[in-house]
């Protein structure tokens, strides 16, 4: 059979389509790095955290976060004995300053850092119209920014409101679990900053890795269990009143 | 924070969906509406409600070329939307939209409305002078036949085309409905009967705003309004509206009754930032004065003109109520934070590409479509007699 002009002109739009799925959904990751190998995660070790705010303005600094945006951010939590699932809860501007001395009185108090729950089954990947977000295969979600509609979508439907539409890019944006670092063998900026060692990133496909220990001997339990969205960010010690 | 009330998420004190989101709904809703109407009559052979047939048509057809705009001109990359026919995310409700709408564009509507008007077009098109005659030429598609064979191909296609719409009326507006219903993080949205809601209160505004329209342009044409017509709509409206409201009853008593962890937070919702939009303008104006309205006339025997008031009263505070409904679904469902926590304010901006003025014209714009598509292909009967001698409709 020839191939004539008409064959070509039926093929063009078949080999665009094509090349468009190709691009879609292709993190960018350092040569030496490969994806088959990490399966991405952080722990979280509450008794730790101060809420002294660092993690919030590191990651604002390397990433450029936009202001009244955030892509990690610290709540306080204060729970009274005789309520103790209406818990009182507040983030002054995410806490980048950290918080202010408590007034509530009575009850305890303690810190929750919020962040992408880099969800194995994460809502925000299933309703993305285009596919611009997506689970890369080392298990971080990543949003390709220029492919981004900017439809919202994905902010409603994450239940950690972990994501926002960042003013400049006008694109869906959260935490990249500081991809540009890990694929380089480096930390998160916000682990990095922690100075209590409450924020701990964590391989799971490294035998290594000492979250394999640490998950066997503590009380560790992820964010809302019921939405069944197999989120990574593992909270030790998580008090039920947590939402 | 100002306009906080609790705690929210930090990133969700600014609503994502604004008033155009809430438009898109309620134009779809009238789409579909306005066509299940048209369909009564092609599939169902109901002959009270021919007058409006082609009227209903139209305004489906106005309704859906506008359905679009306000999605496009919401989202942050209006230039980058054609991927979603490129690149169609199979796991994504929203993905479909494109597909659904085009299916429903040209597949059912503009090709339904062609075949209905065709041996009116290949008339006009040889009656005509001008710039008008040159359209007519264009719209005959070059294809000139209204022997008798040809328009009885013509019905024949028609009819399956009707029939093959009304799913697809179902389709475009239950999937509207199940983009909100499915997103199981917002317990304002997530219910499976969110589609089928969705479908009725769309025949719900569809019925009642072919039913306005046509009293006011009869009533605009000096002609006399076809009171068989209009009391056989205004009782499919009281119908459909008890289902409606029926559904929505009961998607109420069910979240009243389990108390589940939401509740609480949208219950104060609904009491306090939700009152005059969720109870006053859309259950209480909105949906059971016009269903009393509409029982009124079905068991009292009034006189036409009282019947005729009673309709338009009717028909505009269904509108209204359809409005609020999908005001209340969207906006609400923004409006409480997703910790249960907190609440926060929807503040409508006037002159922004999202404000209050975009929205305004956005629900006139199909009102003038459908002004020039009147003007354009005349759907009054006695047009069909008059003015285009011999070119009754196919059907």
């Amino acid at each position: 059979m020839s191939v004539t002009r008409r064959h070509i002109l039926l093929l063009l739009p078949a080999a665009a389509v094509a090349w468009k799925h190709v691009l879609a959904g292709t993190p960018e990751v350092s040569p030496n790095y490969k994806l088959s190998e990490h399966w991405w995660s952080m722990l979280i070790d509450l008794p730790k955290c101060i809420g002294c705010g660092n993690c919030v303005r590191a990651c604002q600094t390397e990433n450029d976060v936009p202001d009244g945006y955030f892509r990690t951010w610290v709540e306080r939590y204060h729970v009274t004995d005789y309520d103790i699932e209406n818990p009182h809860v507040d983030s002054p501007d995410g806490a980048k300053e950290g918080f202010p001395p408590s007034k509530e009185k009575g009850g305890k108090n303690f810190f929750v850092p919020k962040m992408c729950n880099h969800c194995a089954d994460s809502p925000c990947t299933q309703v993305c119209p285009v596919g611009a977000t997506f689970i890369a295969p080392d298990g971080v979600v990543l949003v390709d920014k220029k492919y981004c509609l900017g439809c919202r979508y994905c902010v409603q439907a994450c239940p950690y409101g972990c994501r926002f539409i960042n003013p400049q890019t006008m694109t869906a944006e959260k935490c990249t679990l500081c991809y540009h670092r890990i694929t380089k063998g480096l930390t998160t900026a916000c682990c990095e900053a922690c100075p209590t060692g409450a924020r701990q990133l964590a391989d799971l496909k490294n035998p290594n890795d000492p979250i394999h220990e640490f998950l066997k001997t503590h009380n560790v339990q992820v964010l809302k269990p019921y939405m069944a969205t197999h989120a990574k960010l593992f909270y030790n010690d998580l008090d039920g009143s947590v939402r | 924070m100002p306009g906080v009330e609790g705690f929210m998420y930090p990133n969700e004190v600014e609503l994502q969906w604004s008033v155009l989101i809430v438009l898109y709904p309620f134009l779809t809703g009238l789409v579909a509406g306005a066509f299940i109407l048209a369909s009564l009559e092609r599939v169902f052979q109901v002959e009270a409600v021919k007058p409006t047939y082609r009227l209903a048509l139209l305004t489906a057809l106005s309704f859906l070329l506008v359905a679009p705009l306000p999605l496009q001109l919401h989202l942050g990359h209006p230039e980058r939307s054609y991927e979603m026919y490129l690149t169609p995310h199979k796991t994504s409700a929203m993905a479909m939209f494109g597909f659904v709408y085009l299916w429903y564009l040209m597949a059912v509507l503009v090709f339904e409305i062609w075949l209905d008007y065709r041996r009116d077009i290949v008339v006009l098109s040889q009656s005509t002078t001008g710039w008008k005659r040159l359209i007519y030429r264009v719209m005959t598609l070059g294809s000139s036949n209204i022997s008798e064979h040809a328009l009885h191909v013509d019905e024949r296609v028609g009819w399956v085309i009707t029939l093959i719409g009304i799913p697809s009326a179902f389709l475009l507006h239950g999937y509207v409905g199940f983009i909100f219903g499915s997103i199981k993080a917002n317990p304002w949205w997530s219910t499976p009967l969110m589609p089928v809601v969705f479908i009725f209160s769309a025949m719900v505004s569809g019925i009642a705003a072919v039913m306005l329209l046509y009293m006011l342009a009869t009533w605009l044409r000096k002609q006399t309004i076809d009171m068989r017509c209009v009391d056989t709509i205004a009782s499919y409206l009281l119908y459909t509206f008890i289902i409606d409201f029926s559904l929505e009853m009961l998607d109420l008593i069910h979240r009243i009754y389990e108390s589940d962890e939401s509740f609480r937070s949208l219950d104060f919702m609904v009491h306090t930032k939700l009152y005059m939009s969720h109870i006053v303008v859309q259950i209480i104006f909105g949906t059971v004065t016009p269903i009393a309205l509409l029982f009124l006339t079905q068991v009292l025997r009034l006189g036409e003109m009282a019947r005729k008031r009673i309709y338009a009263l009717a028909g505009c505070l269904t509108l209204i109520g359809i409005f609020a409904m999908r005001w209340n679904v969207v906006i609400g469902g923004q409006l409480f934070s997703k910790s249960f926590l907190g609440y926060t304010t929807y503040k409508m901006s006037l002159i922004t590409r999202e404000g209050l003025l975009v929205a305004i014209v956005l629900t006139i714009l199909p009102l003038g479509i459908l002004w020039v598509l009147v003007k354009l292909l005349p759907p009054w009967p006695e047009k069909k007699s008059g003015v285009l001698a011999g070119a009754a409709p196919a059907h």
